[in-house]
């Protein structure tokens, strides 16, 4: 378990009011309190990209649930990125069917342009890669998802001017 | 054969698309009939009422078991230890090659606005969630857009169309878990919790969100409501070429000439949706194989694709109808590679709860890489088996490990050559 006490020590942050006023709102949809941590993270991480540990206590306090409580949703879920990303999210899809259509080359060719693998981000942190199961746009395949937009069919030259997009 | 011409008694989910693909809003949703069922559903019927008809129709739920929707509303309907029932629409679509309930929540918000509605009322619950995947970026936009409109007008709020019946709805994105498609997980995930399935018994209809009675509906179940209610269990049953009755909404993907998902009648072969509808094979390729309703489903040839599309039959040659929504794989296809995609998706996506999902599916992965690469020997096609074994009913909790191995097994079945082919 982390030591809460040392994470607080390093540097307290807070929630800023946008982010508590978008909290609250969504608190009123619920009965009990754990059901907004979902959407609490969501928030919050729109804002900052990101959840730090300093980040989970500000949310813990602002919502009255414990650390690990947040802690064990952060870690599971595949939206909520626990480490520094980058501006823009690629998602690839890399299931059956843009297997059969082909994701790899796709996959490949913004390895190559990006030089990065996924899971990594770029240095000068402009982009992170991430591959995601079948984003319900099979009928477009190859898919890629980049922060909220979908583009499909993707191909090997047309992947290459929807990255320069987002430059 | 001709499409049919579409109207609201031969394709009732989908008749009111427009051809420009754009949402219908509330305005144009009631010009076409729209809320008028829930209206006089409210109005004039009672809760038993409404369950009978769903359960004479025998409507079967959508998301991929195949559960009778009536029983469910029965289960729920003869709880009355609380007040508090809950409603939840499972809009979590994350199963590869499926993408159905996404038209219609883009399409056709109100329509599934309206089922709810009827539904909630049915079951006494005065509040519901929609719980929709988070990636599913338009659709909750217009669903939110339609949840304002239907609570602008009344339809959702207290006293509705003057009745007593109150009622709120909110959605409640996912943040990214094929489990959460397991109704008992995704109750755990809309509980602020990890997505876990629970053990049944008890039943969510007995103990769901929160601990209240809870039924979990499918986007395309729920859909289905208003026109049973409206013309009845005959029309329903009439509508089919089979023994499931409805249309469904099937389609094909892959190297088809035009990928997508059509509402036609139970009972239509698949030869006819991959011919007339998806245009048939892309030039320079042949269907080897293909999977009637994603990811989970068992592989089936060509001379499967005479089968009627339904649960009856498809089970029958040995698969599951699961989504209904078909992937075509071509002669260019590798099965050991294509399997090995599967896999690897149903590794990484196991809650990780239980020990032969967890430690078996990357197991099985690792297995299948090798022989892709042709390093394996038959002691690895002996380990596949084996632990294709100790995955079944009963040695896992949830249906998650036993979808994930019933692909690789009717590979191994069917195209054998091809596993002994990759031996060194
Ligand atoms: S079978 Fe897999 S997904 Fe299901 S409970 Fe066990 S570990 Fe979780
Ligand atoms: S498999 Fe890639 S979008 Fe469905």
């Amino acid at each position: 378990m982390k030591n809460i006490k040392k994470i607080n020590k390093k540097k307290e942050i807070k929630l800023t009011a946008k982010e508590k006023k978008k909290i609250k709102k969504e608190k009123k949809n619920y009965k009990n309190k754990n059901s907004v941590i979902i959407e609490a993270l969501k928030i919050v991480q729109e804002e900052r990209n990101w959840i730090s540990d300093e980040i989970i206590i500000a949310i813990s306090k602002e919502i009255g649930v414990s650390y690990n409580d947040i802690e064990e949703i952060a870690t599971f879920y595949s939206q909520i990125f626990r480490k520094p990303v980058g501006k823009h999210i690629i998602k690839f899809c890399d299931s059956v069917v843009c297997y059969i259509n082909g994701y790899k080359n796709i996959q490949k060719k913004i390895e190559y342009h990006l030089k990065i693998k996924p899971g990594n981000t770029t240095k000068d942190n402009l982009f992170t890669l991430l591959p995601i199961c079948c984003l319900g746009n099979c009928n477009f395949s190859p898919t890629i998802m980049i922060d909220k937009d979908i583009y499909g069919p993707v191909s090997t030259n047309s992947i290459i001017q929807i990255l320069d997009k987002y430059l | 054969m001709k499409f049919k011409k579409k109207n609201n008694q031969t394709h009732p989910l989908t008749w009111r698309i427009r051809k420009d693909k754009k949402p219908i809003w509330i305005e144009e949703y009631c010009k076409k009939k729209g809320y008028k069922i829930a209206e006089e559903t409210l109005n004039n019927m009672n809760s038993k009422e409404i369950i009978l008809i769903i359960k004479n129709s025998e409507l079967k739920g959508r998301g991929g078991g195949g559960f009778p929707t009536g029983i469910k509303w029965e289960l729920m309907s003869k709880v009355n230890i609380s007040k508090d029932k809950y409603i939840i629409c499972n809009a979590d679509e994350m199963e590869p090659g499926s993408y159905k309930d996404k038209l219609l929540i883009e399409q056709l918000p109100h329509l599934l606005i309206e089922s709810i509605i009827i539904a909630a009322f049915a079951l006494k619950a005065q509040q519901g969630y929609i719980f929709l995947r988070g990636e599913y970026i338009k659709a909750n936009i217009n669903l939110q857009k339609a949840i304002k409109e239907a609570i602008n007008a009344g339809f959702i709020g207290n006293k509705i169309f003057n009745t007593k019946f109150n009622f709120k709805l909110n959605i409640h994105t996912g943040a990214g878990r094929y489990i959460c498609g397991e109704e008992t997980a995704l109750l755990n995930s809309l509980e602020g919790k990890r997505a876990i399935p629970r053990h049944k018994p008890p039943f969510p209809a007995l103990v769901g969100f929160l601990g209240k009675p809870t039924c979990i509906n499918n986007v395309e179940t729920l859909c289905n409501i208003p026109g049973i209610i409206k013309y009845g269990p005959e029309w329903y049953k009439g509508l089919s070429k089979s023994n499931d009755y409805g249309t469904k909404i099937m389609g094909f993907s892959g190297k088809v000439n035009n990928p997508g998902v059509w509402e036609m009648p139970f009972g239509t072969t698949a030869r006819e949706i991959l011919e007339k509808y998806a245009k048939g094979m892309c030039k320079k390729v042949k269907l080897k194989a293909w999977q009637p309703g994603g990811a989970s489903t068992a592989l089936l040839t060509e001379k499967h694709l005479d089968t009627p599309m339904d649960f009856t039959n498809i089970l029958k040659i040995g698969s599951r109808l699961g989504t209904g929504v078909a992937l075509a794989i071509d002669d260019k296809i590798n099965i050991l590679s294509l399997i090995k995609n599967i896999e690897k998706f149903f590794s990484r996506e196991s809650c990780g709860w239980c020990t032969p999902c967890r430690d078996g599916l990357p197991w099985i992965v690792k297995i299948l890489n090798k022989l892709e690469k042709k390093q394996g020997n038959k002691k690895d096609i002996k380990i596949l088996r084996d632990l294709c074994s100790h995955i079944k009913n009963g040695t896992t909790f949830c249906a998650h490990a036993i979808g994930a191995i019933t692909p690789l097994q009717s590979a191994m079945k069917i195209f054998y050559q091809e596993f002994k082919y990759s031996l060194k």
